[in-house]
């Protein structure tokens, strides 16, 4: 087990430099620089930007950069945002439990529904529940989450008023941040009325993030355990006249939900996605509305360190993935 | 699940008795954009100074309330010399610095406080220049404050006199514009003893109407009436940003009661504003101007024959009626008529296809084909450049020119449209800082902006118009720079470098219950003035 995990962490290296390089050409990929975008309609004279580029230090060979900007990453400095002028991690950090908290509620959403409609569908296979529920799951799957967001903000608070438009708590609600994490910060403030109103904000952009994984998780647990109800041991449990409730919750169940778990797993990448459009629309201030506003900018170090923190959470929650599929299936660890 | 449900219901429906403040008169704005930062002097962004320059801070002068007009702020009165350049101003005794949890003001603003401010932006020997690495003073930089100044004296306690180059008669409105907002010396001192000096950026300190509470990154900003204000004291207690970029969820918040008033609506969501009886919407001329600027170096562009024949083959009134969605004046001029000094006499060159083919032959041009730069977002000014493109090609075909429309990226865009060899012409526009007439003409279309890098996207450089500018930037006397400017007008309408599109309405959406708002010709927000009926 050891030698499975230490081969698994030897894999991020390279990953993880692969990543860094990616980080830091896309930004600079794109058309147009952080100078040009401030000076607006106004302009710029070419001694002045040349004078601004050398002060952000963009003047230098892209390739010194680029080892500038490595070599910082190695003393843990993730450099400063050139809008804010704040470092990058304290941003980061103070943003990041808001698209937890959003990450999460959507995560467990999405297994609630998903795999009870998923083990359903593949109990009654071929029934107007099982079509019902597999082609909502593909509708799910192709939603465009912004106009998806939009629909739903507009019925359930527009016309029906049951959930609040945007933010994550009420403004009458005003405390220090303890956790970052709304739903303990309002319960520890002691205020009345401000966890539920912590809830009732997280309801519309949790759903909506949920979706895309929703459908995924539905669908797979749908075909996993079709899979597995048709293994022998599941027709001899049958065969030995147990009942059905334990064949499926017990036996089939266990066995499906190895891919099930992965696919959970693997969703955190199209969560991270989902979530730069999802808390753009609810005004959700995490680290999804902080790249969009960073990329608009052309604020780079924000853009590349912001990636790079991204994509080292999503390697570190499939590498956890990987490490409990090895200890659920001991024919993973050995290979 | 049930019991998940349960907890979703109760919490929503608790929710939703308290979804309003209850406290008395806290006003709810959902701005558009986060802050970069409360110093206003390092940002450009007009969200920034919302949130910064205007409910925080005060400037030597200010713009009267719903204006462009020049009004005492924190100077009470000023002298001019004889020759424009010596400015003295003296300055209001008893405004009281604001006061938050680290620090308490031991004194009354003064002359101190008014050269530090200043000269933190243009002393790079200033130990305040650099107080955050990198930081630049953008505004302080393209107003042209580093040549203008020449230096900046403490007569006394209450007295400073500001010593300038050469004449500069917009000076006034200059610094009345958000980067020259006055903050605390003993505030800064008391920051660079602790240590935090960064705290200037992040716990702002000023004499406005409003005190700094705190800032939720990306989601909340909360402020205070300030009591000890020196001017009309604000009517509500509190106020809050509330930051949502998206317009369409704005205008849901605003209809769902969760703020009061909201920048920027869609153009499209105008009509249904205007027909919803708990909302009501002011609307404005906008101090902007929308253009189509040839490569007047080009042929055969530099020809102001086939320019002109080229603008009055578009239909300026179609392009008001389907993109603006009526929403905005055809421009004749450069300024907008909300502007001083607008010469209505100039008439705008009629819409005649006919007129303009037999213009565009007699200049010879014949087979004439032409680019059409459209850029890509959307701005106060135009709301659907590519739109208005596609317009423009309809109509140009009419006469026979064949016109390929461009687009880049944003950042790409700005970039290319300044490059001198530029092949097309370039649809852009301008919104005013100051409301003078110099902040247009000289910056868009002046010879000295015309070189690379100027905002003189047409590289126009006609020398009897720009001295006209020239003189009427060091005249002190407006009715003497109405004349020069109103004669200004009529050279740019003859020579046509643009084709003027159009000044574009300013809207904004607001509960029926606010009352006291008043738009400003320059885009600001402010709320010292607004009061919520119960």
């Amino acid at each position: 087990m050891v030698r499975f995990i230490l081969s698994k962490l030897l894999y991020l290296v390279p990953t993880f430099l692969g990543i860094t390089l990616i980080a830091f050409s896309f930004v600079r990929i794109l058309p147009g620089d952080p100078v040009l975008l401030m000076a607006g309609e106004r302009g710029v004279t070419p001694e002045r930007h040349a004078e601004l580029t050398a002060q952000l230090g963009y003047d230098k060979n892209v390739v010194l950069q680029y080892f500038d900007f490595l070599g910082r990453l190695f003393h843990g400095d993730f450099g400063n945002s050139l809008v804010t002028k704040k470092p990058v991690i304290t941003e980061f950090l103070s943003l990041f439990p808001a698209t937890v908290e959003l990450g999460l509620c959507a995560i467990i959403i999405a297994t609630l529904i998903g795999v009870p409609v998923g083990v359903l569908a593949a109990i009654k296979r071929g029934s107007w529940f099982d079509q019902v529920s597999m082609t909502t799951a593909l509708v799910g799957f192709s939603m465009p989450i912004f106009w998806w967001g939009l629909l739903l903000i507009i019925f359930f608070s527009g016309i029906l008023g049951w959930t609040p438009v945007s933010g994550r708590i009420s403004l009458m609600y005003f405390f220090p941040d303890v956790t970052g994490f709304m739903l303990i910060d309002s319960l520890l403030s002691g205020q009345e009325g401000a966890f539920g109103s912590a809830v009732s904000h997280l309801i519309l952009p949790s759903v909506v993030l949920a979706t895309i994984p929703l459908a995924v998780i539905a669908r797979q647990t749908r075909s996993a355990m079709l899979e597995v109800m048709g293994e022998d041991y599941v027709r001899t449990a049958r065969a030995k006249g147990m009942p059905a409730s334990r064949v499926i919750g017990i036996h089939a169940l266990r066995n499906a939900m190895i891919p099930v778990v992965t696919t959970i797993g693997l969703q955190i990448g199209v969560l991270m996605a989902g979530a730069i459009l999802t808390e753009t629309i609810f005004s959700w201030p995490g680290i999804g509305k902080w790249m969009i506003d960073s990329i608009s900018r052309r604020d780079y170090p924000v853009v590349q360190s912001g990636l790079l923190l991204i994509a080292g959470l999503v390697m570190v929650v499939n590498l956890l993935v990987d490490l409990t599929y090895g200890l659920i299936n001991p024919r993973i660890r050995n290979t | 699940m049930k019991m998940l449900t349960r907890i979703l219901v109760a919490a929503s429906a608790l929710a939703m008795t308290s979804a309003m403040p209850a406290l008395a008169k806290t006003f709810v704005y959902c701005s558009e954009a986060s802050p970069e930062g409360f110093d206003p002097a390092p940002y450009t962004a007009g969200g920034t100074f919302d949130a910064s320059a205007h409910p925080i801070y005060n400037r030597l002068t200010e713009f009267k309330k719903g204006t462009t007009e020049v009004e005492p702020g924190l100077a009470e009165s000023w002298e001019v010399s004889e020759d424009g350049t010596q400015y003295t101003f003296h300055l209001r005794k008893g405004v009281k610095w604001q006061s938050n949890e680290k620090f308490t003001p031991t004194r009354d603003f003064n002359a101190d406080d008014v050269i530090f401010s200043y000269d933190r932006q243009g002393n790079a020997e200033n130990p305040w220049h650099q107080y955050i690495p990198g930081i630049t003073y953008e505004y302080y930089t393209s107003m042209a404050m580093p040549e203008l100044i020449k230096s900046i004296e403490k007569i006394d306690d209450y007295t400073v006199k500001f010593t300038l180059n050469t004449p500069e008669a917009p000076f006034l409105a200059n610094i009345a514009m958000p980067f020259a907002s006055i903050v605390s010396k003993e505030y800064a001192d008391a920051l660079d003893a602790a240590g935090t000096r960064e705290d200037l950026n992040n716990l702002p300190i000023g004499t406005g109407p409003f005190k700094f509470v705190a800032y939720q990154k990306d989601a909340v900003i909360r402020y205070a009436k300030n009591p000890d204000y020196w001017g009309t004291a604000p009517i509500i207690d509190d106020l809050v940003f509330a930051i949502t970029p998206d317009a369409a969820v704005r205008l849901q918040k605003l209809k769902a009661g969760e703020c009061h008033l909201m920048p920027y609506p869609a153009p499209a969501d105008i009509e249904g504003i205007k027909a919803d009886a708990s909302l009501k919407l002011d609307e404005q001329a906008g101090l902007n101007v929308g253009y189509l600027a040839y490569n007047t170096t080009m042929p055969p562009f530099d020809n102001p024959k086939v320019r002109k024949a080229l603008n009055m083959a578009i239909n300026k009134q179609a392009i008001v009626d389907a993109v603006f969605q009526g929403a905005a004046e055809p421009a004749k001029n450069p300024i907008p008529p909300t502007m001083w000094s607008y010469n209505d006499a100039v008439v705008d060159d009629a819409y005649d296809p006919e007129a303009a083919k037999a213009m565009l032959a007699e200049a010879g041009v014949t087979d004439l084909s032409m680019k059409i730069w459209a850029m890509p977002v959307q701005r106060p000014y135009m709301p659907n450049a590519k739109r208005t493109a596609e317009l423009m090609q309809e109509d140009l075909s009419k006469i026979g020119v064949k016109v390929e429309i461009v687009s880049y990226e944003w950042g790409e865009y700005l970039a290319k449209s300044m490059e001198p060899g530029r092949d097309g012409a370039v649809i852009l526009g301008w919104t005013g800082d100051n409301g003078d007439p110099d902040n247009f003409l000289s910056v868009l279309l002046s010879c000295d902006s015309a070189g690379e890098g100027g905002a003189n996207r047409a590289f126009w450089c006609n020398e009897d118009f720009s001295k006209l500018l020239k003189d009427a930037k060091i005249t002190a006397d407006q009715a003497e720079r109405t004349k020069l400017y109103e004669q200004a007008q009529v050279i740019f309408k003859d020579q046509a470098p643009w084709f003027t599109i159009a000044h574009s309405t300013q809207y904004v959406p607001m509960s029926a219950k606010v009352s006291g708002f008043v738009m400003s010709p320059l885009g600001d927000f402010t709320f010292e003035t607004v009061d919520i009926a119960e």
